[in-house]
Parts: C-alpha cells; structure tokens; sequence
C-alpha cells in the first residue's frame, strides 16, 4: 500500500476488550498514518493454566476442561484428547461411535464456521449475516443439547466412545438440518460472495504464500486459503473418515477471500458427510466394553450392585495407562488441533501439552498485516479465525 | 507417524554424534538427539529430500524431574512433512540447572512462540532467538508455572498484586 512518508509513528491500543478482536486478544499497533509499520500481539488474559490442571486431575476428569479451549468447538477438543488417550491405552472404538463423533465434529465444525462468518461479517459491515448464522447456530445448538444436555461446553465424547447413544428423534432433526442447510448456504453466499463492498475488503488482503503458510506453521482453512491442499482427516485418517466421501478445497492466493470461499465450501462438505454419516450409521455400542476404562452405563447403575462398585473405582483409582507418550491431532474447525501426553502410568497425566491451531495461526498475523491499513488488520483478525480460550490455554 | 526407521539412520550418517537413541511407541518414531545439535538436525531433517519434514508442528518442555529422577528437562520437537505425510518426535534432554539450548527459529518461523511459551512454563532459554519474553503470564509474573516444583494453587509475591491494581 501507501509507502511511509512520515516519520511519525503512533502506538495504539487495541484491545483487550475490542469487539473485533475477537475475545480478549490485545494488540499493540504502530501507525504511520493509517498504515501498520509493526504489531505486537498480546496474550495471555485468558491464561487458565489448563495444562498445569491437567497434571492433577485423573484421565477422565480432564475431559471438562478442554471444552474451555476452543469453545466454540467442544466436540473436537473432546474427540482430541479422546484420541490420544485411546492411542496411549491401546484401545479400538466401536463402529457406531466413531459414526457418532464423526456426527458431532462436522455439526461441531458447521457451528464453528457459522459463528466465523456471523462475527467476520459484521465486522467488516455486512450485518445481515449476523442474524442469519446464529438463527442456524440455534438449532445446532438445540441438537447438542438433546445428545449432550448441555449447550456449550458439552464434554460428550468420553474415551472409548461417547457418553450416551442419540436419543430419539436426534436423526430426524439433524437431517431436517442438512436438508435446508445448503439452501441457507445459498443464501449466505448471495449476500456475501459477490458483493462489490465484500470484494474490497477482502480481496488481496492479509496475503500469505503456501511456502510461507507452511513456515509460520498455519493449518486448517488459513493454511489452505493459500493453496496447501492438507487437511488432517484426509492424510491421517481417524474414526473412520476415510470411509467419507469429501473434497479439501484450497484456494489460489491466500488473501481474506480465499480463506472465505474455503470455509463456505467446508461447510457444504461437512454438511455432506453428516449426510452420509447418518445414511451409513452402524448398530451396535456406543462406547467400548473395557472395564477397567470405560464407566458403566448410567441406567445400571440404579439396579446392579457391581455397576455401582465399578464406578466408584474407575472414578476414584482412575485409569491407569502404560508409561510412554503419544501425540494425536485431529482437524479441528480452526486447523491441527493436537495433544501430547506423557504418561508416568499412575492415574494422573504427567504432562499434556496442547497444540491448539489459533495459538500458531495468529502467530502469523505480522506477516499478514505489516504494510497494510488499519482498517485491514480486522479483517484479517476475522479471516484467522481465532479463538482466544484455546491461545491462552 | 512412521515407523519407518530410515529417517534416523540418515540422520546418524549425516551428523554421526546426534543421535542418541530411538524408539517407537504406538507407532511413533521418537528420537533423542544431543543437544549440541539440534539445529543442524533441525535444518538436515527439514531440507533432506526423504524426510522433509517442512512443517513443525509443536515445541514443547517436559519437566522430567519426577518422571526420572534425573534433574534433567527435555524439548520435544513434532514434526511433519505435508508433503511425505510422516510424522517424527525429537527430543533433547538438557540439565534444569542451566537449561539453554539453540532455536530453530531459523529453520520454522512458527517455533518463535512455542520457545517463548516453553521458556515461559519451565525457563528454558533458546540461544539466538529473536525476542524472547514471556508470553503467557502476565508482566512481573515469577517463577515458571509447568515445572513440577512449581505449586498448583500458585506462588506469586505480594507485590504482583500491587502491580495489577496499578495497570
């Protein structure tokens, strides 16, 4: 843009309360008029030490907690961990409840986009998008609530499997969803794909090479934006994806729009494999039959004596896995999503490090906004996609 | 990740003392690397045309002092190739007394914030990086939180809470 042709250099503020930062991101901008010469991304209001906790808490009772990392996708922090936990015991998951997962993180990933788009579109000042999204994200939210009971942090996955079967009446509704879901797509798109103000704002914005996406570690939709055809559920393949049938698209120039298309088109794919998820959902057990590991089942516990004394002890001794470490990622609405788990082989985790993907992604944003307007860094902040519990950990 | 073995066994060719040692633990190839080496194995691993490993996928500190009793921290490195789709795990073991060791930095940009969170949680100093600060913890903030001497409910002085009331 604009070279510099003051030698003035101003220091705002942005953040910590920003609407456009989305959570509690704090960013020092420095401005030569309205251009950005450098900005220092400031983390760490959110700082829960999840990590920490998780070194005092048994395998079972960390689950909770990565419901608070990203929390606009809890399923797939749950599925995460639930992965690398499984990998470290060793254990295989019944076909209907990797069905089942596979259900919940595209609905999960679908949630996530919708309130991407909702927010990112305000931001930039088309407004209308806004209360088209969260009128969708309301009956997400309705189908969480009837598998999980809860709306938000949802902790419905478990290791072995998931923490119940669908109830009744749960495939009716998720597919009265996916049927009108690509009309509202549609309509989404109208608003938004060709609009004249959208293209300005967005076009050649925040652009970032595949080689240098690929260094500064971007994955996801931001690292695919550029043309990087990667995407974890495709090359590594986990709870029977690769029985799904579903295109990664890329995009060419990795600017804010490109980042846009990509995630519209993920939503379209992940609306078809919940459509083929629910077309091919197998019979059988929801979670595995592994004693020592799994819980019992919630309704025997009012009638047998032994359910009763084995919950007990899977909740107070807790699982104990064999010594070693693992490493599991999965796809994530916002890119890699990974854990590392040391195990000592007691009952408690030695050490989780978490690989959260908005953590790395916003790594990058000097890269994306140095040399561009102010007016730019929001709609790059948007196109990031970032969610700050899952940064601050 | 690869079971595959080749990646260190052309890693030992090139630079004979680096490797430590080597397993595979569900399927996972781990290496232990000498500490002295790590960039070059860094830079070797990510540019050699049969592992390519051109995407770091995590940096982390381990505080092994209860695990082994040996005083010792250790750098895990995840790496990825996008392009071979293989995963490898380094490890360097480096004394908590005088934790340092070198960035690479130079080799993955996105290592900056992994180091800094690494020498945020356990104190690890990465020679050669660029700006290395807490990131995490607030300003004024003591000690480093993940190491296990290190008290869950927190240990900070009295005085840092002077500093938030001040802003």
């Amino acid at each position: 843009m604009t070279a510099a042709t003051t030698e003035q250099v101003m220091t705002i503020n942005m953040g910590p309360q920003h609407p456009s930062t989305h959570g509690v991101l704090r960013l020092l901008l420095e401005l030569d008029g309205e251009t950005v010469v450098k900005v220092t991304p400031d983390i760490g209001y959110l700082h829960r030490g999840i990590e920490k906790l998780a070194e005092h808490k048994t395998y079972h009772q960390f689950i909770p907690l990565t419901d608070r990392l990203d929390y606009l996708a809890p399923m797939s922090n749950n599925m995460g961990y639930a992965l690398a936990v499984e990998k470290l015991l060793n254990i295989k998951v019944p076909k209907r409840a990797q069905y089942i997962r596979v259900i919940m993180c595209e609905l999960t990933r679908i949630s996530s986009h919708l309130l991407w788009l909702a927010t990112h579109a305000l931001d930039i000042g088309a407004m209308t998008v806004f209360f088209y999204c969260f009128r969708e994200r309301e009956t997400l939210n309705d189908l969480f609530e009837m598998v999980a009971g809860a709306r938000m942090n949802l902790s419905y996955i478990r290791i072995g499997g998931v923490a119940r079967d669908l109830p009744d009446g749960f495939t009716e509704k998720t597919r009265d969803f996916v049927n009108d879901f690509l009309g509202r797509l549609r309509d989404y798109e109208t608003l938004l794909t060709k609009n004249k103000i959208w293209l300005m704002r967005t076009k050649g914005v925040g652009v970032i090479s595949a080689e240098d996406a690929i260094n500064y570690g971007l994955s996801g939709p931001c690292v695919r934006g550029s043309g990087v055809r990667w995407d974890v559920r495709k090359s590594e393949p986990y709870s029977s994806y690769d029985e799904m049938d579903f295109i990664v698209p890329v995009g060419k120039n990795g600017d804010v729009y490109d980042r846009y298309l990509v995630r519209l088109e993920e939503l379209r794919q992940s609306n078809e494999i919940i459509r083929q998820a629910l077309d091919n959902l197998p019979g059988g057990e929801y979670i595995a039959d592994i004693p020592d590991v799994v819980l019992p089942k919630k309704e025997n516990l009012k009638q047998s004596m032994e359910s009763l004394i084995h919950h007990f002890k899977v909740v107070t001794g807790g699982i104990c896995p064999p010594a070693g470490e693992v490493y599991a990622c999965v796809e994530a609405p916002k890119g890699e999503l990974g854990y590392y788990i040391v195990s000592d082989g007691t009952k408690n985790p030695y050490r989780i490090k978490i690989r959260p993907p908005s953590f790395v992604n916003l790594e990058a944003i000097e890269k994306l906004v140095v040399g561009r307007l102010l007016a730019d860094v929001v709609a790059v902040i948007g196109s990031l996609d970032i969610v700050l519990g899952e940064i601050d950990r | 990740m690869t079971e595959d073995a080749t990646i260190g066994k052309r890693l030992k060719a090139k630079f004979p003392e680096a490797v430590l040692g080597g397993k595979s633990f569900r399927g996972e190839l781990t290496i232990n690397i000498n500490k002295d080496y790590i960039q070059r194995a860094a830079k070797f691993l990510s540019e050699d045309s049969e592992s390519d490993f051109d995407y770091l996928s995590d940096l982390c500190g381990v505080d092994l002092s209860r695990l082994e009793r040996s005083n010792n921290f250790e750098v895990v490195y995840h790496l990825y190739s996008i392009k071979l789709n293989h995963r490898v795990r380094l490890k360097v073991k480096i004394p908590a007394s005088n934790p340092n060791i070198d960035t690479v930095t130079n080799v993955w940009k996105t290592a900056d914030w992994h180091e800094r969170e690494a020498y945020d949680m356990f104190g690890i100093i990465f020679n050669g990086h660029p700006n290395l600060q807490r990131i995490l913890t607030p300003e004024g903030f003591e000690g480093h939180p993940l190491r296990k001497d290190y008290p869950l409910k927190g240990r900070q002085p009295e005085t840092l809470k002077g500093i938030y009331r001040k802003g």
